[in-house]
């Protein structure tokens, strides 16, 4: 059994991460509901904290990407325009006179091999409107997603190439070295 | 200084109002669950986000901003999950006006995962 042992070492790579970030994370959210920072408050926040990471472990998960600051930026600016956009759509779509909005459930598969980026791309997908995640296939690395107000199949066509953007984007800010790869490989044989 | 942020303040509570308004007629119009669920998590979204702002604008004490900040934090994290765990069930409970659906891939994937999962089933029978 031993190549079962390797795997599932391998899948948890980069698992220590979330630990020191929950932490960091759950002080943070402390301070905030207090609204002010003091020593004795975040003395009591870390209590707090360990005591909430000691009652309700997280699953590990493997983290295998960095962050890169400028791809992220762009990630981020492109996402904020993409909701702002897409949430003007969709609220024109539910004012505008005319008949019922067309939709289409469609099978988007992705490029990345990582569960957290899987996650992360679907709850991108959840963010922008007009899209929405039906149904996830972890094994075979495929999202279903609803659409609204796509008129024929070439809208459907253009929403599929939109996702792939969208993860080649958080791919590039947060991916790992493998999921670079292969992307690049993907992009090539376009 | 305080005007300006005023002004700003009615501008984002309009416009979150705005979408939000749309947001309700599109869970109106809207012909079936699927549908309604892009009006209920997506404009609203934006509209909560903005009328946050707005509030923020106004109340400018620092620990009502960060109860706001929270707010955000927490719809952008849950709103997509929620979203998700409705639609599924919708999709799995046959809740979807089918004439309105152009392409559906979906439908196809899980009668071969019903398949597979009989065969799996029968090999670990074998076993």
């Amino acid at each position: 059994m031993p190549s079962r042992v390797r795997r599932i070492r391998r899948r948890v790579a980069g698992a220590w991460i979330l630990q020191p970030l929950t932490g960091v994370w759950l002080v943070v959210l402390w301070l905030l509901l207090w609204g002010r920072v003091s020593l004795g408050l975040t003395a009591s926040g870390i209590v707090v904290a360990a005591l909430v990471m000691l009652a309700f472990p997280l699953a590990p998960i493997a983290v295998e990407g960095r962050p890169r600051p400028l791809p992220a930026l762009r990630f981020g600016v492109r996402f904020a325009g993409d909701v702002l956009l897409a949430s003007v759509q969709v609220a024109w779509l539910a004012v505008r006179p005319g008949p019922e909005p067309e939709t289409a459930v469609i099978a988007v598969p992705l490029r990345t091999r990582s569960d957290l980026m899987l996650t992360l791309v679907a709850e991108a997908l959840g963010l922008v409107p007009g899209s929405m995640v039906v149904e996830v296939d972890r094994r075979a690395r495929t999202l279903y997603l609803h659409l609204i107000g796509v008129r024929d199949r070439a809208a459907v066509e253009r929403e599929r190439l939109k996702v792939h953007a969208l993860e080649a984007r958080m791919i590039r800010a947060f991916g790992s070295p493998d999921d670079r790869a292969a992307l690049a490989r993907d992009e090539e044989d376009r | 200084m305080s005007a300006a942020a005023d002004v700003l303040s009615a501008i984002c509570l309009l416009l979150g109002a705005a979408l939000s308004l749309a947001a309700g007629i599109g869970l109106l119009r809207f012909p079936d669950l699927l549908s309604r669920m892009h009006a209920a998590s997506k404009p609203q979204v934006l509209g909560l986000l903005l009328i946050l702002t707005g509030v923020g604008l106004r109340l400018r004490t620092g620990i009502d901003v960060t109860t706001l900040v929270l707010v955000a934090i927490f719809q952008l994290m849950t709103a997509p999950v929620a979203a998700h765990m409705v639609a599924r069930a919708a999709y799995r409970t046959r809740r979807v006006r089918r004439d309105l659906l152009i392409v559906d891939e979906l439908s196809e994937r899980l009668d071969e995962a019903t398949a597979s999962s009989r065969d799996d089933d029968a090999e670990r029978g074998r076993d």
